[in-house]
């Protein structure tokens, strides 16, 4: 379990995050949402340790992130998967090379064993025969999935994906948001996802914590997001009319 | 920045793969341009001392002598230094400064990865050891040159510009000139990683700091010529 607790960050004088706390447990989607400038994506950096928190806890499994010796640290990045916005994949090195990269950095595993590794999370995320494709002959869709099979080659014991739909067709981002709800449980990852698509939000929320001004807002799971009365809430996730009906339609059902 | 650079590489394997490519990339896709310039700047050198050097008391050696001094002297190691500070540092600074706008710095980092230490440490090894050879190819292209377009303008022959060549022949000189150029090779191989790797923006700003980094390595090469050469020559 990831433990926050009044996490503050900020750049100069300008502050991001104002006290934060909140908790996302294994094996559970955990969504990070909220406008745009909200704070999310620092939220997520400074989790997985890019940003460096001004004020505040992070404890991952009862081990404050602050107190890892160089050792621990060391170890505690490689319990660690990450799916970046666009993707971040290597664009010099095959698809292959991409995934097989943490196997050779961090492993003494011979070729055989990461080549059978490599293909068994290219098979995970239906991604078969492109392992000596480059980054830039992929589609987004097939970008996205390299980045996760990337992220779940080292049997990461946490998952942080910064908007995997951005870019993508509505099609193609369902089965981005399944795959990635499909290993969260298969392999009991606490999985954090920060993004601002609502389909994602009411497919896959298992816990959704709202940002707004870089304070948590709200948390609760995507069918006491239908029911709540938080205003903050109801402006952003309801300011379409699709969402406005469907909630409309799940209150008078539940009535 | 350079203490995270000089670290031991966390897996030697990787190191080495790296430093190969980068042997490729920086040196050995520069050996065409090099040897390209070097000669003519070399036919160019000998024939503009020829021309200049007009009068019946001067003797004709004293033409392979001065273009052998300019070559080994400035020639290779300055000029086809700030040459590959052009070519080479535009593109370890945007290479790198790519990597830094779409995250791909940021997801070695967050693997664990000393990201400096795996960019930078294979180019400043790749700069170091191999430009001496191409620097000494750069000379012995231009030298070449110098006689080639001496033989064929007939402005002087090749007998002189060969004994010119020996007179006074200082192998010190040649130590010079690769001193001279492992300094320019480190130059080369950081000043654009640090431009590249410090880059904030999107693609605009890492043609800028290209820019930057090739304006800045070069202005840093002329600078450190000139205070080697007084250390070294004085």
């Amino acid at each position: 379990m990831i433990e926050v607790k009044n996490l503050h960050k900020g750049f100069g004088d300008v502050k991001i995050l104002k006290g934060i706390n909140t908790n996302f447990h294994p094996g559970k989607t955990n969504l990070i949402i909220g406008q745009s400038g909200a704070g999310k994506t620092v939220f997520l950096k400074t989790l997985i340790g890019l940003h460096q928190p001004e004020e505040g806890t992070i404890s991952f499994d009862g081990r404050l992130n602050t107190e890892f010796t160089i050792q621990q640290k060391r170890q505690w990045r490689q319990e660690i998967g990450m799916v970046f916005q666009g993707s971040a994949l290597f664009d010099s090195q095959t698809v292959q090379e991409n995934i097989m990269f943490p196997l050779k950095m961090f492993t003494k595993q011979s070729q055989k064993e990461m080549l059978d590794r490599v293909n068994f999370v290219l098979d995970r995320v239906n991604l078969q025969n492109s392992n000596t494709k480059l980054p830039a002959e992929l589609s987004g869709g097939m970008q996205k999935r390299v980045a996760i099979a990337r992220a779940i080659v080292m049997n990461p014991k946490y998952l942080f994906c910064d908007e995997p739909n951005s870019g993508l067709d509505p099609q193609t981002a369902i089965v981005i948001d399944n795959l990635i709800q499909e290993i969260t449980n298969e392999y009991k990852i606490t999985t954090v996802i920060n993004t601002h698509d609502m389909n994602s939000v009411m497919e896959i929320g298992e816990k959704i914590v709202f940002l707004k001004d870089g304070k948590k807002a709200w948390e609760g799971n995507s069918e006491e997001m239908f029911k709540t009365d938080n205003e903050s809430v109801v402006d952003f996730v309801y300011s379409s009319n699709l969402f406005k009906k469907v909630r409309e339609a799940y209150l008078n059902e539940t009535k | 920045m350079l203490k995270q650079v000089f670290k031991r590489p966390q897996k030697g394997r990787i190191f080495y793969e790296s430093l190969i490519r980068e042997i490729e990339e920086l040196g050995l896709k520069s050996l065409g341009i090099i040897m390209f310039i070097s000669f003519f700047i070399g036919g160019v050198i000998a024939l503009q001392t020829a021309l200049n050097l007009d009068s019946a008391f001067i003797p004709k050696s004293l033409i392979g002598f001065a273009a052998k001094r300019s070559i080994i002297l400035e020639f290779a190691p300055t000029f086809c230094s700030i040459i590959l500070a052009g070519k080479v540092g535009s593109y370890i600074t945007s290479s790198i400064g790519t990597m830094r706008v779409t995250e791909q710095i940021d997801a070695l980092e967050v693997m664990g990865i000393n990201s400096l230490n795996y960019l930078v440490l294979p180019k400043v090894i790749a700069t170091v050891c191999f430009y001496p050879f191409l620097i000494i190819m750069g000379m012995m292209l231009g030298i070449f040159g110098g006689w080639l377009a001496g033989v064929l303008s007939g402005l002087f022959s090749g007998v002189d510009y060969i004994e010119g060549l020996q007179t006074d022949f200082k192998p010190f000189l040649i130590v010079y000139s690769i001193i001279k150029t492992l300094v320019f090779a480190f130059l080369i191989a950081t000043v654009p990683s640090y431009h590249g790797y410090f880059v904030k923006g999107g693609s605009i700003a890492v043609g800028k700091a290209s820019t930057q980094s090739v304006v800045w390595t070069t202005i840093l090469i002329v600078i450190t010529n000139y205070f080697l050469t007084q250390m070294l020559l004085t």
